[in-house]
């Protein structure tokens, strides 16, 4: 009886199967299954949140005829997520959400055996600046002060961050260095606990995404000093960036899709087709603007050249930070 | 019973050895200004683990904890058969999930458990074994959306099929 | 004045018909998620979330209310019936809930654990109405020492949990601690521990693998076992009458646990860092603590259920306060809501409370009235929550084993931790028969993680001055308090060995 029914079933998909590539070949691929939609970093953080966001523009704009079902593997700074998508038995149907531990990660642990460039460039959805914070009860209002008081406390000036290695902490070890800084450290599990813990003033300053502490700084509590990127923010147009400042260092976070490595040609066109409308549309636009990401769209060809570029200077990064 | 009591606590004595050894590859000691190295907090746990073991052995020693005092075999010839089908039924269950899904493995441990050990009739075995899969399906893929092991490539027409009504 | 008005406007709103509906809804459905082991309210807010671009915003709000409230009542069926802690929040439940399900009580258990829920949930909302400005800033001054000190407390509730045999309760501690820092060492960035160099173990050993494996694997078993696959436990009866009685007796018998736990419970839910499975430990303690007659607890006592219950509902509520004050989640559901509000076009933050009042009391009336709907549905559900434990248990037994495997694979989906709950499960259940309490590893694994990095925090903080968790106004008093909580026992139990080992001797 057990049997009859699998066969059974079995048939009617059989049947199914056989009318299909006839479709397939008049509307290209299409996906089968529900997409592993794999997030580089644990539920709640900056990265967790744009996939999520994008999951509902695209089940509101009903782009998918399956859905996208976000998997968060945030262990081991992105080791975890990079051994998924990697060793994913169904290329076709799996995707990632990246930050830069996408360059670093493999970089840091080369035993993981991981090779980025197998990886399938999809949609470059924009890249996220770093701000330097103080709080407000601080009374530092310029970076010059910042600087002046760091070096006034002699060691005792405690920043926050997500830890060695990542993001934040190459930008405070550039930092430090271009205007020798001596600096204490505390690493945490997450951009929200280190905003909270600036907000409380357990520590002094921290390095994060416009995005991650935008609610205290309309609320007045944090204080912008100094951006990391190319040109001033539009959104902190009295903030001035390193560049003015004449160091020629700019840091981004990039927020990318990217497929399995082995997916074939046919999803891949389709995955750069979906992100290309869920990039365009309104609410993603909108998400840029009030969340300050800068822009930065890119083809499969460019992405694999940025890449490379990525991993040359982290290379360096992460050297220059004794790594 | 006396000696299962000491074997464990031997196994689990040459555990905390191997955790102990294994959190040295990150510092164990306490380094000025910073706190306790990145291996101090398993390894000195470990190090109390070890202790506990050795405590263990001492009461058993001793005998003063009741499984040092019992004679009774650990396991009897029915506890070993138990043990053995349903925990060698739990472990093909999960090398099954890599071969023939998650659903698929779902309907065989069951009807292997509820017929086979459970004795029950052949017809309330099946219709167990073959409710629950398709319950849980609509419940995880459907309401749920998570996605569990489709087993090896032959079981996809079938599931493309499911997919194809819940979608 | 303006907010009990807003407060009765979001209220009103829940009672609309299609909002009611939705509430009966998403509470039904919680409470299934939150009934499955493996399944909890991140799950049933994670599907949410793609659909609240489809409905008015405010029935999202209460949607997502109801979800949550459904899944937290949830969290105590499994507890209770199946004996595995659906979430890290309820392990404390099963330490009453399950002795009462085994003494053929599982409905008086479930009664208290529904009302105590109720109570707590109510209490936590009130709490939350009156001083939510006020908490929020109890809140920020909780740094690395402080919450440190309070996994200290959490600790030395530990203490009396544990067996009798006390180098093998210390064992389990520590093995619990110690699984808890394998993965990646936060502080360095570096891996650790990663056993056996396979690169499965990069990720850790969750909470969900080491309780599944004991509790749904091991725990079952050894029952097996025990009983020789034949279980004729006293077969639970209901009726109208008896849940009539059962809910006076939970009444009398739980009042004191569930006050403790609402309370208790919420202070500590506050708290960003520590959130609810602190607060169900702790008020367990405490409850037993100041309970006329301590010995039944961990026996079935009704006061050893309402506690954690009472506690760890109003501690989910209690961690919706950071996040709405402060735009911080206090737990990974209140992370996907966060996400949810920047969806809707909301900032999460500090002015979200003074910007949006219409939505945050919108989303706290629907609370209210989302506790009284889980209340009902929950208390309608117990006779079919009951109906499954009078199943043969040749039936019930396959079913645990696959609701565990099923629900360790949702919570993670790597078939690697699959293994390691069968693993786990085959090791616990020998442990178990050589009288090793697993509970304290259980959850062990859950604090470490919040232990050790506070604690290496706050040394670097101090440059490695351990002074630094007795020097701090709020760190201070509560180190000391647990650490006088922690070896006041100890030297009991010591001296009363002593005693023992001097008697045969003379």
């Amino acid at each position: 009886m057990k049997m009859t029914k699998r066969t059974l079933l079995g048939m009617a998909g059989a049947a199914l199967m056989a009318v299909a590539p006839m479709q397939a070949a008049a509307q290209d691929w299409q996906p089968r299954k529900p997409i592993d939609f794999v997030i580089m970093a644990g539920a709640g953080g900056g990265a967790d949140q744009i996939a999520r966001f994008i999951q509902a523009v695209a089940e509101q704009e009903d782009l998918t005829t399956r859905p996208l079902v976000p998997n968060n593997k945030g262990g081991g700074s992105g080791a975890e997520a990079l051994i998924h998508v990697s060793t994913a038995s169904d290329p076709d149907h799996t995707i990632l959400v990246t930050l830069n531990s996408f360059f670093t990660t493999p970089l840091r642990q080369e035993n993981l055996g991981i090779d980025i460039q197998t990886f399938t460039p999809v949609a470059m959805m924009g890249v996220d600046p770093f701000v330097l914070w103080v709080h407000k009860d601080s009374g530092i209002t310029t970076f010059d002060e910042y600087v002046a008081k760091v070096k006034e406390m002699d060691g005792e000036f405690v920043m926050g961050g997500t830890g060695a290695g990542q993001e934040d902490s190459i930008v405070i070890a550039y930092m430090s260095g271009a205007y020798d800084l001596d600096i204490k450290y505390i690493p945490y599990d997450g951009g929200g606990a280190v905003a909270k813990d600036l907000a409380g003033q357990q520590i002094m300053a921290t390095v994060n995404n416009p995005a991650e502490a935008k609610g205290f700084y309309e609320a007045g509590d944090f204080v912008p000093l100094l951006a990391f990127s190319d040109e001033r923010m539009p959104a902190y147009p009295d903030v001035p960036t390193i560049k003015e400042m004449g160091h020629d260092f700019s840091y981004y976070n990039q927020r990318a899709i990217v497929g399995a490595p082995g997916m074939s040609d046919e999803a891949a066109a389709y995955y750069q087709d979906l992100f290309t409308q869920i990039y365009e549309s309104e609410q993603w636009q909108g998400y840029l603007t009030s969340e300050s990401l800068s822009p930065l769209w890119m083809d499969a060809g460019e992405q694999r050249d940025y890449w490379a570029l990525q991993v040359e200077n982290h290379q360096s990064l992460l050297a220059a930070l004794g790594e | 019973m006396r000696v299962g009591e000491l074997l464990t606590a031997g196994f689990l004595a040459l555990l905390s050895l191997y955790l102990m050894w294994k959190s040295t590859e990150l510092p164990i000691g306490y380094i000025a200004g910073t706190g306790p190295g990145g291996g101090a907090w398993p390894f000195w746990l470990s190090a109390i683990m070890l202790v506990c073991c050795v405590c263990v052995a001492f009461n058993w020693w001793r005998g003063t904890s009741p499984p040092s005092q019992s004679e009774e075999p650990v396991l009897d010839s029915h506890g070993w058969r138990s043990l053995i089908f349903v925990g060698g039924g739990i472990i093909a269950f999960v090398a099954l999930v890599s071969i023939i899904s998650m659903y698929g493995a779902i309907a065989v441990f069951l009807f292997y458990y509820v017929w086979f050990l459970g004795r029950h009739g052949l017809i309330l075995s099946l219709s167990i074994s073959l409710i629950t899969p398709v319950a849980l399906f609509f419940f995880f893929e459907g309401a749920m959306q998570i996605t569990m092991p489709s087993g090896l490539p032959f079981t996809d027409p079938v599931f493309n099929f499911l997919y194809e009504i819940i979608y | 004045m303006d907010v009990l008005l807003l407060l009765g406007d979001g209220m009103l709103l829940s009672l609309q018909p299609l909002n009611l509906m939705m509430i009966l809804i998403g509470v039904t459905l919680g409470l299934f998620i939150g009934a499955m082991p493996g399944l909890g309210s991140v799950n049933g807010v994670a599907i949410l979330l793609p659909v609240t671009f489809l409905v008015p915003p405010g029935s999202a709000i209460i949607f997502l209310a109801a979800i949550y409230y459904g899944a937290m009542y949830g969290g105590a069926v499994s507890s209770i019936t199946l004996g595995i802690p659906g979430a890290s929040t309820a392990v404390a439940t099963t330490f009453d809930g399950r002795p009462l399900a085994k003494q053929g009580r599982a409905s008086l258990a479930l009664v208290t654990a529904a009302l105590a829920s109720f109570i707590g949930g109510t209490v936590a909302n009130v709490l939350f109405t009156l001083f939510a400005p006020l908490l929020a800033s109890v809140a920020l001054s909780f740094g690395p020492p402080e919450v440190f000190a309070l996994m200290l407390l959490a600790f030395a509730t530990f203490v009396g949990l544990g067996g009798d045999d006390i180098p093998k309760t210390i064992f389990s501690i520590c093995f619990g601690l110690v699984l808890g820092a394998v993965g990646f060492d936060q502080i360095s960035g570096a891996p650790r521990l990663v056993l056996f160099d396979y690169n499965g173990f990069l990720q850790g050993i969750g909470f969900l693998v080491l309780a599944i494996g004991v509790y749904g694997i091991g725990e079952m078993l050894w029952t097996i076992d025990q009983t020789r696959g034949d279980v004729t436990a006293t077969t639970p009866k209901m009726t109208v009458k008896g849940m009539a009685s059962d809910t006076k007796e939970a009444a009398k018998r739980g009042w004191k646990g569930t006050m403790i736990g609402s309370f208790l419970g919420f202070f500590v839910g506050v708290l960003p860092a520590a959130g609810a499975t602190p607060g169900s430990l702790m008020s367990y303690g405490v409850a037993k603590m100041v309970s006329r007659n301590p010995d039944e607890f961990g026996k079935g006592s009704p006061d050893g259920v309402a506690a954690p219950e009472a506690a760890n509902n109003s501690a989910s509520t209690g961690s919706m306060l950071p996040m709405l004050t402060l735009g911080i989640p206090g737990s990974p559901t209140t992370a996907i809501l966060l996400g949810g509000m920047v969806i809707w076009g909301l900032v999460p933050g500090p002015r979200l409370f003074v910007d949006e009042q219409e939505f945050v009391w919108g989303l706290i009336g629907s609370f209210y009235i989302s506790n009284v709907a889980a209340l009902l549905i929950n208390l309608a559900f117990i006779p079919v929550f009951i109906w499954m434990l009078r199943m043969p248990f040749t039936i019930l037994a396959p079913m645990i084993f696959v609701l565990s495997i099923t629900g360790g694979y949702a919570a993670t989906r790597d078939m690697f931790d699959i293994w390691l709950i069968v693993g786990f499960g085959i090791g616990a259940f020998f442990m178990r028969k050589f009288d090793y309490p697993l509970a304290p590893a259980v959850l062990a694994i859950v604090l470490g993680p919040i232990a050790e990095p506070t604690l290496r925090q706050s040394l670097l903080l101090s440059s490695g001055d351990p002074s630094i968790f007795f020097t701090r106004p709020v760190a201070g008093p509560i180190t000391v308090i647990a650490l006088i909580l922690i070896f006041m026992p100890l030297v009991k139990v010591i001296r009363r060995q002593m005693g023992k080992r001097k008697k045969p001797a003379s």
